[in-house]
């Protein structure tokens, strides 16, 4: 693997310039109505320079801080997942006459995303396990992934929600992406990772790091990883959670869930969409896909039976599902400890603490 | 009521739905659905022959048709009679809006003592011939499908005679608000602005107009399945709202609505006395 180099943050638009040079359209994190959006990145001046994340359990605020770190701020409601499992797309259409007239997915341009997480790496693992399962490739997703390069940015400030260390998805990216930045008060250490990130790297015009840069670098990320408190509880889940079907705190969350599929939307790992036909007046009609929730009467609709008809029995189908049964179906569990779930649950239910109240014990 | 199985057409093999549009207790406002169509306007005028429709001119109210869209709510004992007619008379009966779904705004009569006010405010109540409570038109005749809002799409009415022109009836839809405000790409404005919002509580349908400006939905598109509006009181409480502000929230557009108005009135006795 070559060296890191080192880019001083006054040099930032040099990485913007190498990636769009090498043919890519960079898509960034910005802030925009309060939160951090990632869309189409002009320059480095539009990255969250000087802004920390303030979350909590049904709480989600920016804090302006002015320091001069772009990625002093842990993540948002969405990173990748919108960019590749679209939240709403045509997938064929008919025409006036009835007949198929079908949609080749659309390829974007070779995207290049700046500012990707080690648990969007980690959930962009398990999104690929499920859409582009051999022999079961989704041409939608894959028309969309296979542009796509990504420039991760190891955590220096995680969010209070955050709890990837315990589930051993972050805060250090470690696979998946094709360039690497650890940030520091003067600059990024850039490193590479795969061949077209060592093309990138060569083509970047990078200095010497400072010394000692490398070593206060991975010092951050460790401290990142020691600041967090949430923690799931150890071990195997499946088993435990599956036992504990009928544990009375089940109905307690029920009590304060809303049953509004918050959390599954803002997951990056939650790919559950429903299909509609939208018929035109001229005979032609749409199917088109959106994402769906597992908290949604649709999703255990049966020929005339909603079979989980309460908040309680849809809460306890998501966490079965995505800390449990996700083992047998993935190989491991559905949550890689962003966070967002928790955050951004309008009744602020905390997914760390349903965990801890009910297979904690044990 | 002469429901059809898919396919079989709603119009007896003719190339356009005969469709009537008809008022009730209303604004006037959904019906306009109709009228602000822009461009599909034309579409919708080759796909239909309307044959009642106050707002466009046409005015034959007992006519025999495929469609009978029906606006607004059942208030009267008017009103009460001439639904039936309007349903003996329709293959299908689409109730548009919230009047015609949820009972209205009009509905907040029904928390309170209607008949004592005409009896104190008119000088000769018995000729005011209201009944007790403002009611969905379901309360009053078979319905076949239901488009929630205040006011109802274009897009609903549209799609709903694209549907039925293939014979059958669009799957109804009571998702809620939250899954189309993520799926278009915006932040839940509870989480990041504190602001109050019915959206947990509320049918998609809307686009998530208010939450993307930033502010709290109230609600226009009627009660979600499972509305948990207990639970939701309860975070709009902890978020600092008083009861009385819950209370208002809750039934100021669907005071018809149980499960609106279980959560509202529990506000109550919990904490300003006054119910209203
Ligand atoms: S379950 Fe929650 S914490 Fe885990 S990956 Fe999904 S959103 Fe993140
Ligand atoms: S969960 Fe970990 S990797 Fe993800 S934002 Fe938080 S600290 Fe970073
Ligand atoms: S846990 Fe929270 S975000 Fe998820 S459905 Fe329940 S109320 Fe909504």
């Amino acid at each position: 693997m070559p060296e890191p180099g080192w880019l001083p943050l006054q040099r930032a638009d040099a990485l913007l310039a190498t990636l769009r040079e090498a043919g890519y359209r960079v898509v960034g994190p910005q802030v925009a109505d309060g939160i951090i959006r990632y869309g189409p990145l002009g320059e480095a001046a539009a990255l969250p320079w000087g802004v920390r994340v303030e979350a909590d359990a049904g709480r989600w605020r920016l804090r302006r801080t002015g320091e001069g770190r772009a990625f002093a701020w842990a993540n948002g409601p969405q990173a990748l997942k919108p960019l590749l499992f679209a939240p709403e797309e045509t997938l064929w259409r008919t025409d006036a006459d009835g007949r198929p007239a079908p949609q080749a997915p659309e390829a974007p341009p070779p995207t290049a995303v700046i500012g990707v997480r080690a648990c969007d790496l980690a959930a962009l693992a398990l999104l690929d396990a499920h859409f582009l399962r051999p022999g079961r490739e989704d041409p939608w997703y894959a028309a969309r992934r296979s542009g796509l390069l990504l420039v991760a940015v190891h955590c220096t400030h995680p969010a209070a929600t955050c709890f990837c260390a315990s589930t051993g998805d972050g805060p250090e990216a470690r696979e998946g992406h094709d360039l690497a930045l650890w940030e520091l008060e003067e600059g990024w250490l850039v490193e590479a990772a795969g061949a077209a990130g060592e093309r990138l790297l060569a083509a970047l015009p990078l200095e010497a790091p400072p010394a000692g840069a490398a070593e206060r670098a991975r010092t951050e990320v460790a401290a990142a990883a020691a600041a967090q408190t949430r923690r799931l509880p150890e071990g195997p889940l499946q088993a435990r959670l599956f036992e504990r079907l009928d544990h009375p705190r089940w109905a307690q969350v029920g009590e304060r869930c809303l049953a509004c599929g918050s959390c599954t939307a803002v997951c990056p790992t939650c790919f559950c969409h429903a299909a509609e036909e939208r018929p035109g007046l001229d005979g032609s009609s749409a199917r088109v896909r959106r994402w769906s929730s597992c908290f949604t009467e649709g999703h255990s609709y049966i020929h005339g039976i909603v079979l989980r008809p309460d908040a309680r029995s849809r809460y306890r189908q998501w966490l079965t599902h995505k800390l449990g049964a996700w083992h047998a179906q993935y190989g491991r569990s559905g949550c890689v400890g962003c966070g967002r779930c928790i955050a951004w649950c309008p009744a602020a239910i905390d997914l760390v603490e349903e965990m801890e109240a009910i297979v904690g014990d044990a | 009521m002469d429901r059809r199985e898919p396919g079989a057409g709603f119009s007896d093999g003719a190339a356009r739905l005969r469709v009537a549009v008809h008022k009730f207790g209303s604004c006037d406002g959904c019906q306009l659905a109709f009228l602000n169509a822009g461009p599909a306007l034309l579409a919708l005028a080759e796909a239909v022959e309307l044959v009642h429709f106050l707002e466009a001119g046409l005015d034959d109210p007992d006519a025999r048709v495929d469609v009978a869209f029906v606006e607004g709510s059942i208030g009267t004992s008017e009103e009460a009679e001439r639904i039936r007619a309007v349903r003996e008379r329709a293959r299908v009966l689409v109730a548009i809006g919230a009047c015609a779904t949820t009972g209205g705004v009009q509905a907040l009569r029904n928390l309170a003592d209607a008949g004592g006010w005409v009896a104190r405010t008119y000088p000769e109540p018995d000729r005011v011939h209201v009944l007790p409570e403002s009611a969905p038109v379901r309360a009053h005749v078979a319905v076949d499908l239901e488009l929630a809002g205040c006011p109802v799409t274009t897009r609903a009415v549209t799609e709903t005679v694209a549907s039925l022109l293939r014979g059958a009836l669009p799957a109804p839809r009571h998702e809620k608000l939250c899954l189309e405000c993520k799926r278009a790409g915006l932040a839940c404005v509870m989480v990041s602005r504190g602001e109050p919002c019915l959206g947990p509580v509320t049918a998609a349908g809307c686009g998530a107009l208010c939450p993307g400006l930033g502010r709290g939905c109230y609600g226009c598109f009627g009660p979600s399945e499972l509305p948990e509006a207990g639970a939701l009181a309860a975070r709009l409480r902890a978020l600092g709202l008083d009861a009385a502000a819950v209370r208002r929230r809750l039934l100021a557009i669907h005071a018809g609505v149980p499960a609106f108005q279980q959560a509202a009135l529990r506000q109550v006795g919990e904490e300003d006395g006054d119910g209203r």
